[in-house]
């Protein structure tokens, strides 16, 4: 499923919204949850997932092919972590009231 | 960095300003969009947000754990696992930042 996909079923199934507020609201979805790792936010979505972003410092790399050492700048990457309730959902299994983040 | 959470309530209170529906329906929307997205990868269909990233489904094939403890090999069956992979875009606009 595209994200094209996902905004034509949402207006499907929301008729009595125009396209372009479907759209609007998904890119708003996306947008803030980018704003919020740009900032160094946390993204919590209990049953769903969590976004972080985890730091990782500069190092000295090695070209593996030529052995010659580069050097690799400090950087943030975004990371998510499944909920347990989709987890279980994945699995067929039933979905369990808590949360372990 | 400020090291808040970011919840449901932020996504929802974010499209009521961006979009002007009412508080309500902006929180019922974020949540259909969650599952949505939930649903297709339990069909096992991959999602795929340009500029945000894709989710996809691995399988784990079955394989003998160990409890670390008291040492008694447990096998682990075979599961399905989330995996979300960050676009370029998104990697880019995180980094900027620094």
């Amino acid at each position: 499923m595209t994200k094209s996909e996902l905004i034509q079923m949402l207006a499907e199934r929301n008729p009595h919204l125009y396209m372009r507020d479907v759209e609007k609201i998904v890119d708003t979805i996306f947008e803030e949850i980018t704003a919020a790792l740009v900032r160094g936010d946390r993204v919590e979505l209990r049953g769903f997932g969590a976004f972080s972003v985890k730091e990782r410092e500069a190092r000295i790399g090695r070209n593996p092919r030529t052995g010659s050492s580069v050097s690799v700048d400090a950087k943030r990457l975004p990371f998510f972590k499944t909920g347990k309730a989709l987890r279980e959902r994945l699995n067929g299994l039933t979905i369990s009231g808590g949360e372990d983040f | 960095m400020t090291n808040r959470t970011i919840t449901r309530a932020d996504l929802a209170e974010a499209v009521y300003e961006q979009v002007g529906l009412s508080r309500n329906e902006s929180s019922d929307l974020v949540e259909l969009v969650l599952e949505e997205i939930s649903k297709s990868l339990i069909e096992n269909k991959n999602v795929k947000i340009s500029s945000f990233g894709s989710f996809s489904i691995r399988e784990k094939g079955e394989r003998i754990g160990r409890n670390p403890k008291t040492g008694v090999e447990v096998p682990i069956l075979p599961r399905k696992v989330l995996v979300f992979r960050a676009s370029h875009v998104l990697k880019d606009r995180i980094n900027k930042g620094v």
